[in-house]
């Protein structure tokens, strides 16, 4: 096991934990405000201190994973689901109408940043979680699906699949038994980068009200509330960031990790 | 290189085509009437008709679109709903502050990839390499806008050298950038920390290739190797995600804008959506897709500038 | 050539060299490199062992071996670039100074400058966003032998040297616009633009076609003779080196285990591994007699063109034409030979025989039943057809137990066996091409390259084909594992009486494994007949000049106790 893999997998593991467990304990309720204990630093009965409401701050930080990961998690699925279908059956008819189609259609996405995506569903639907998901999910669809495209591509051109196709199998079935669990380990690695940046792309539009709205906590949220305070009580401001870096590093080492140990060639297939 | 520019060129007239169309059908869909919206719950049903006429929104749903596109390409937004004034020259006071805080960002993180990726590739596995990974693999994690919050708390709060936000205009051009300056360092840090690290990996991959082994075979020392053959073959990769992150920067100096009080296009678009202004909406995002698409546009060129193989083909 | 440019450049810290020099005057010709008791580990790993050879001023001398053998890696440490971890011992001397203890800054001022290097492939070795001329003046820019212009009006006459004259071949060509004769004949500008003492080629003509090989071969010979330089030619293919080389060295895992002058050593073969790897080089299958029964596959008039690069934005490219107007036929339990150079479109002409793409014109039909049919292939007919690939290491998938891999055929059947039935095939047929049963357990990576390709015929006979396309199947093997396949499938078709289209760029091998040959060039076939007749007297002048470029071996020793006619015959 290298540094990597194991520091990050307890940074992920860590705040996965830290989510799961928020749904049966944490160390204060979230939903009571008990203003006289407001903008407290750091302490003992308050391990990160309070927010400007006088909730718990690591209460919040707690609940606050579960939004983060739960959006950044159904992203990268909504991602995978139909990018990666897109990006094998782009391959197997690479050159032809389909694979001209569905690649134009990625570069389409591609113009449309996870927040612009956001803003125009906002605008029809109003501001949610939700939202902020199927931006995310969306923008994922293409790098999935490129993703997946070149790696079958070249696949394609082994003649183990040539074989294959010699042994009268058809796209699909070659596509499902021959290329997706040989570029499994890929989608694995890249799911890991999709995720953090997930995380990161939630906590942007939860910060510009474009995501989870109150009273669910979130930590991009938790910031938005802390800027008017960061004078005042930094802490504040500090330690949902800190929340952010910490699980995105974990994720990003997971990825590293995970890319050397699984297979040492997908790094030149990703880059 | 003429005929890839026209084919790139045409790619880009069908994209702007779909992208508009996107757009217009999306905010069509959203609730709301605008007229009734605008003069309130209390407006008389005649008065809305003729505002609706006004608007054009009684037109067929082919011809408002035709019209917001040709009035678009003569530079004629359409009129806010909020503020009953040009959205253009809205948008135009707004983008002096949002694309100059974009490219200033580019610049910045160009900047900083560049040497530290070439840096890290040529030492690969040494120290400084180490401590450069480190570095970006903490700086891809940063979300911009807290960087910005922790930047505000240490040089306005703290050290006093740079107000904590506002925009004193581009009278004084000085004063101006050092307004952006702050944010553009808070957008550009982290884009500079991916950018680092793609350089680097680019690098490296082509440093196993056969034509290094050439160059150093013909007497080249492992850096003039790097430098004169490595980096121009390395810049094709670095091409892509440069021209990616420029809508990462357009989307991020939104956001960035906020924790800086900026009068830039975030502020426009956000008080536009809660006032569900939705023709400023709209040609705010025509606005962030056009500068993509043809921020990719220039990629593609940029990258028949550097490899010739694509110059013939394609 | 005594005053060397090596002491200018090295004598400051040494000066004494020189004097050193006249001990290692021996036997006339005073040695230019002399790589004396060379030992090479790479993390610890030995790589070569107590390597000792000398080259004398315009003489070549070849390194040949099998992959593995450490040839390259001699290469390597002669000039300087070994791979990290590598530690050497004993010494390697060009004009006296130890290379191996100079300083990587003293290295660099002879690489390019005393000694040149070519590569293995030339696809590869060009930059490919600078133009060939700027890559041939580097070599002198980076040396400061001359200003900038100078420089360029030598690559020019260099590129001219080499057979690029710039009424031809401008310097001002990008590598990808060149072919991959003229890019190696960069490289090779590239290597002799400061006129090096010693050149180095690295397998500088495998990655060629034949005739290519033969002008490269050339102008490397005249090179050497006309400028007086060293020659270290590394080479896997005999033929090669007995036509080329004045003294030969043959290499097995990190030693020289013979070396002599061409002649005497072809005459002596003293090691038992100079033998084996001679006899392999010229081995013929025993073939059984061939009985033609009726006409299996009938290719008429196929005509197969892909769209070429696109003119312009509306303008569709060109059609190229990969195959154009074959026909012929074979026979049940005939075996057919195709051989033609890379792109001629033979593979091309393979892929529609297997049905695995369309065809526009003409037609292919197995026993009168087409191949291809309402725009897909058929699968009664596809059946009937299987096929064995070139790249061992590429041909299975890594994630499957070879039993799975070799059954994936049974895809093909309507009534597939199953269970114990289904392991008896696998077994049987991995019994049949020499290996074991119990191999079916494990996964591909276990395997070494001969042992997959024979996994590779295991898999294609499983569901006994009328016919199986063999498409360059042993031209990535070592000479002595392509013999015990040639062998291989020589068994087979005397146990189960084979038809098969045998593809391959190399003639010698098509020579003792067909009845019948098919010359192809440019799309089309030039020349068909009994495989003897055309080798022996072949009409087409593109089989002729074929033939006249392949390098062949000299004559066994002792008169050939084997054979009585050509030594190249059966």
């Amino acid at each position: 096991m290298s540094r990597n893999l194991i520091l990050g997998t307890l940074l992920t593991a860590l705040f996965v934990g830290a989510a799961l467990l928020s749904f049966v304990w944490t160390p204060y309720p979230t939903d009571t405000v008990a203003i006289t204990e407001r903008l407290q630093p750091p302490s003992a009965a308050h391990w990160l201190g309070t927010d400007h409401f006088g909730r718990d701050m690591l209460s919040l930080v707690m609940v606050g994973a579960r939004t983060s990961i739960a959006v950044a998690l159904v992203a990268v699925g909504i991602g995978l689901g139909l990018g990666v279908p897109l990006g094998l059956a782009a391959a197997a008819r690479a050159g032809g109408w389909l694979d001209e189609a569905i690649m134009r259609m990625n570069d389409l996405i591609f113009a449309f940043p996870s927040l612009v995506i956001a803003i125009l569903i906002t605008a029809i639907f109003g501001p949610g979680a939700t939202n902020a998901i199927i931006a995310i999910g969306i923008f994922n669809i293409p790098v999935f699906a490129r993703l997946s495209r070149g790696a079958a591509l070249s696949l394609w051109r082994r003649e183990f699949i040539l074989a294959a196709r010699t042994a009268g199998k058809s796209a699909p079935r070659i596509s499902a038994e021959h290329i997706l669990p040989n570029i499994a380990n890929l989608l694995i690695v890249q799911g890991t980068i999709q995720f953090s940046l997930g995380i990161l792309a939630e906590a942007g539009l939860s910060y510009v009200g474009l995501g989870a709205q109150p009273p669910i906590p979130s930590w991009g949220r938790m910031l938005a509330d802390a800027q008017t305070m960061v004078a005042l009580a930094p802490h504040v401001a500090i330690i949902p960031g800190l929340a952010i870096v910490l699980t995105v590093l974990g994720l990003n080492l997971l990825g590293d990790g995970l890319r050397d140990r699984l297979d040492p060639r997908l790094g030149m297939v990703c880059a | 290189m003429l005929a890839y520019a026209l084919k790139r060129l045409f790619i880009l007239a069908i994209s702007l085509a779909i992208a508009s169309l996107v757009i217009f059908l999306v905010v069509e869909v959203a609730p709301g009437d605008p007229a009734s919206f605008m003069l309130g719950i209390n407006a008389r049903p005649d008065t809305v008709a003729a505002l609706r006429a006004e608007l054009g929104l009684d037109l067929p749903v082919h011809e408002r679109y035709l019209a917001w596109v040709s009035g678009m390409v003569q530079g004629d937004f359409g009129t806010s709903y909020t503020y009953r004034a040009p959205v253009a020259q809205m948008v135009a006071e707004r983008v002096q502050v949002s694309l100059p805080l974009a490219l200033y960002a580019l610049l910045l993180s160009t900047l900083i990839a560049f040497p530290a990726g070439i840096f890290a590739a040529a030492r690969r596995g040494k120290p400084g390499d180490v401590a450069v990974m480190g570095a970006t693999q903490l700086g891809v994690a940063v979300p911009n806008f807290w960087f910005a919050m922790l930047l505000v708390l240490l040089f306005a709060l703290k050290l006093r050298w740079f107000s904590a936000g506002g925009f004193p205009g581009w009278d004084d051009p000085l004063q101006g950038l050092k307004a952006l300056t702050l944010p553009a360092v808070a957008l550009a840090l982290p884009q500079a920390a991916i950018l680092a690290r793609v350089m680097r990996s680019a690098l490296i991959d082509i440093l196993h290739e056969d034509f290094i082994r050439t160059a150093r075979a013909k007497g080249l020392s492992r850096r003039q190797a790097l430098w004169r053959h490595g980096v121009r073959n390395a810049l094709i990769p670095v091409l892509t995600i440069i021209g990616l992150q420029f809508s990462f920067l357009l989307a991020g100096a939104i956001i960035i804008e906020q924790v800086f009080f900026l009068p830039g296009l975030g502020r426009l678009i956000f008080q536009a959506i809660t006032q569900r202004d939705l023709i400023v909406v709209e040609s705010v995002v025509m606005l962030l897709v056009f500068a993509v698409i043809v921020v990719t546009f220039v990629t593609d060129l940029a990258y028949a500038a550097v490899d010739p193989r694509l110059r013939r083909r394609r | 050539m005594t005053p060397s440019l090596v002491s200018k450049y090295l004598g400051e810290r040494e000066g004494q060299r020189p004097s050193h020099l006249s001990d290692r005057t021996q036997s006339g010709s005073k040695p230019l490199l002399e790589i004396d008791a060379l030992s090479l580990t790479i993390h610890g790993k030995p790589i070569l062992r107590d390597l000792s050879l000398t080259i004398a001023p315009g003489e070549i001398v070849a390194l040949t071996g099998e992959s593995g053998s450490g040839k390259s890696m001699t290469a390597l440490a002669a000039m300087g670039l070994l791979p990290q971890g590598a530690e050497t011992s004993g010494a390697l001397r060009l004009d006296g100074t130890n290379l191996c203890q100079l300083s990587e800054r003293r290295l660099c001022a002879i690489r390019g400058r005393e000694i040149g290097m070519i590569f293995q492939e030339p696809m590869t070795a060009l930059n490919p966003v600078q133009r060939i001329g700027d890559q041939v003046a580097e070599t002198i820019l980076v040396h400061k032998a001359m200003p900038r212009a100078a420089a360029r009006a030598r690559a020019a006459e260099m590129l001219a040297r080499v057979g690029l004259p710039p009424e031809r071949v401008p310097p001002s060509r990008y590598p990808h616009e060149l072919s991959g004769g003229q890019r190696q004949r960069v490289v090779i500008a590239m290597a002799i633009a400061l006129r090096p003492k010693l050149l180095i080629a690295d397998e500088p003509t495998t990655a060629l076609d034949v005739t290519t090989q033969a002008q490269i071969l050339d102008l490397l010979r005249e090179l050497v003779r006309e400028e007086g330089m060293g020659l270290m030619m590394i080479t896997h293919d005999l033929a090669v080196v007995s036509e080329m080389a004045d003294r030969i060295a043959v290499m097995n895992s990190g030693e020289i285990v013979e070396q002599g002058a061409t002649a005497r050593l072809f005459a002596e073969m003293r090691h038992p591994y100079t033998r084996q790897l001679f006899e392999a080089s010229r081995h013929r299958a025993d073939l059984p007699e061939a009985r033609p029964d009726g006409p299996l596959l009938r290719v008429e008039t196929v005509t197969r063109h892909y769209p070429g690069p696109r003119q312009g934005l509306f303008r569709p490219g060109r059609a190229q034409v990969a195959v154009n107007g074959v026909s012929f036929e074979i026979a049940r339990g005939e075996r057919v030979g195709l051989v033609g150079e890379s792109g001629c479109g033979k593979s091309t002409l393979a892929r529609a025989i297997l049905g695995l793409e369309p065809v526009q014109a003409g037609a292919i039909t197995l026993d009168g039943a087409p191949v291809y049919r309402h725009g897909k292939p058929d699968r009664a007919v596809r059946r009937r057809v299987q096929v064995v690939f070139q790249d061992p290491y590429g041909s299975f998938n890594p994630r499957h137990r070879v039993g799975r891999l070799i059954a994936e055929p049974f895809h093909l059947l309507d009534d597939p066996p199953r269970g114990p039935e289904r392991a008896a095939a696998i077994a049987r047929a991995l019994t049949d091409v020499g290996l074991k049963p119990d191999h079916a357990e494990q996964h591909i990576h276990a395997f070494s390259g001969g042992q997959r390709q024979r996994i590779a015929i295991a898999r294609a006979l499983i569901i006994r084909p009328e016919l199986v396309i063999f498409d360059e199947a042993v031209s990535a093997l070592d000479v002595r594992v392509r013999a015990q396949i040639l062998d291989l499938i020589a068994d087979l078709s005397r146990q189960y009486g084979l038809t098969y289209l045998f593809i391959s760029h190399d003639l010698s091998v098509v020579r003792g494994i067909t009845d019948r040959v098919l010359v192809m060039r440019s799309g089309e076939i030039v020349e068909a007949g009994e495989t003897e007749t055309v080798f022996d007297n072949p009409a087409h002048w593109y089989t002729k000049s074929l033939l006249a470029a392949a390098p062949s071996l000299p004559r066994p020793p002792g008169g050939g106790q084997e054979d009585d006619r050509e030594p190249d015959a059966r």
